[in-house]
């Protein structure tokens, strides 16, 4: 138990829990977007999928999940990442990400690209979990009619870019965030080719199935 | 050839630097980066000057005592090379050289590019070496190691302890160098019996030391003049997880 606890409250053992959680939290972009593609079958397997979604109680269960996920992740991230500023003291004149010996790309923004994913997820909350009730029946069954207020919201030229640029952010984040969980797991090393590219392709995917989303509701929304 | 340098300049751990501008002929080629400095420090002992203070012992590669900031990169422009093995024709005439000490709260300047590394020897000195009386060299054959097991060891090893890794790091972590160590232990069967408490002892004196946090960015390995790999890092992370369910 002690060793537990002094693994915990070490740098690597915080490291630990924010990889786990990111790949919690990466499982669940994964099948969100998932779900989302249903809007290209039709407005019905889309509601009907977030009728059975919402309507069991297990939701519950789930939502208090991903929310203490969420907890864990940015406020271990951020408190880590305020500890890295203070060992900092002073950077180098020159950054070093400019120079001949540079570090990965996204790797460098994960603070900030991380913010900006928590301003849109509370935006995007505000939006349609908690935005315009339309009510639909579908074989006798009422339910939340999400297809119409979706499909309203992509046709709002400043919404559209704003979100697009949002799935952009959560790419860089992803592309870095979810091969380096292997390796604050002590898995696979960053460098792994395969974990690199498995990387790459889930950021990909994840950020590439959100994207062309708005892009069909902005410009073939509602026919 | 002529180069134009711009070297931080502090007097002491408590007072503010700045940078300086030194303006070099005459520069050969041939010198190495810290011949070049030598030069440039007689000049300043003839004028009446106070020299550049900057680390170095061994100037070819083994010691790890060099560690200069040169243009934003750990030991220069090269990859695999401490700063000692930086040549000036790596530079052109004209060229405008930084010239700064390593950048770490965990490693205070003592004096201008000098700067005060013993927070990695009291790393070392909470788990990394093994407690056996190893007395006369022993049969070669008693305990057998296979040559690639060996040869991984010998390439975690390798490390300096320089401190490139901290230098080039956005975080100021020390993880590749403490990787480096427990790696290096934990591969070998002489290293076995202490391995858990090496592990929590190292990275718990790694975090007190001020240190930052490893954000898997991977500039470490691309500054390490020894060519440490970020598997190393990957390594350490799973020893702290073996620890923690061994004594």
């Amino acid at each position: 138990m002690a060793s537990l606890k002094l693994f915990l409250k070490s740098s690597v053992g915080r490291k630990f829990l924010v990889a786990v959680t990111g790949l919690g939290l990466s499982g669940f972009v994964l099948t969100h977007m998932a779900g989302n593609l249903l809007m290209f079958v039709r407005p019905e397997a889309y509601n009907t999928y977030g009728h059975k979604l919402t309507s069991t109680p297990l939701i519950y269960l789930a939502e208090a999940g991903l929310l203490a996920m969420f907890l864990i992740h940015m406020g271990l991230a951020l408190k880590l990442a305020l500890e890295n500023r203070t060992a900092r003291a002073m950077g180098p004149s020159q950054n070093p990400s400019t120079c001949e010996k540079s570090a990965r790309f996204g790797s460098q923004y994960m603070a900030l690209t991380g913010v900006l994913v928590l301003v849109f997820v509370i935006l995007h909350l505000i939006s349609f979990k908690y935005g315009t009730y339309y009510a639909v029946t579908y074989n006798g069954v009422e339910m939340r009619d999400l297809h119409r207020l979706v499909i309203e919201k992509f046709k709002l030229p400043l919404y559209t870019g704003w979100y697009l640029v949002s799935m952009l952010v959560l790419f860089v984040h992803l592309a870095h965030g979810f091969s380096a969980s292997f390796q604050s797991l002590g898995l696979f090393s960053v460098r792994n080719c395969l974990i690199k590219k498995l990387g790459w392709a889930f950021a990909f995917l994840v950020a590439g199935g959100f994207f062309i989303q708005p892009i069909y509701g902005y410009f073939y929304g509602g026919n | 050839m002529k180069l134009k340098l711009k070297i931080w300049r502090q007097e002491g751990p408590s007072s503010p630097g700045k940078f300086v501008d030194y303006d070099m002929d005459h520069v050969s080629p041939d010198m190495s980066f810290l011949e070049m400095l030598d030069v440039l420090n007689v000049g300043l002992v003839k004028k009446g000057e106070t020299p550049v203070e900057f680390d170095h012992d061994c100037r070819e590669g083994i010691c790890g005592s060099c560690a200069l900031m040169i243009n934003g990169n750990a030991h220069g422009p090269e990859t695999g090379t401490a700063t000692c093995q930086l040549h000036m024709r790596r530079f052109k005439d004209g060229d405008s050289v930084i010239i700064e000490p390593w950048r770490a709260k965990a490693f205070p300047v003592i004096k201008d590019l000098a700067t005060d590394r013993t927070a990695f020897d009291r790393i070392m000195a909470a788990g990394g070496f093994i407690s056996t009386n190893t007395g006369n060299a022993p049969e070669a054959n008693s305990i057998l190691i296979g040559h690639d097991t060996a040869e991984s060891a010998m390439d975690s090893a390798a490390c300096i302890g320089c401190g490139a890794c901290v230098a080039a790091c956005k975080n100021s972590s020390a993880m590749l160098f403490v990787s480096a160590k427990v790696s290096h232990l934990a591969q070998l069967p002489q290293g076995h019996p202490e391995r858990a408490k090496r592990v929590r002892g190292m990275v718990t004196q790694m975090d007190n030391e001020g240190f930052g946090n490893c954000s898997n960015t991977g500039a470490c390995e691309a500054a390490c003049p020894k060519e440490i790999k970020l598997e190393n890092i990957t390594r350490l992370n799973r020893e702290m997880v073996r620890a923690v369910f061994k004594d």
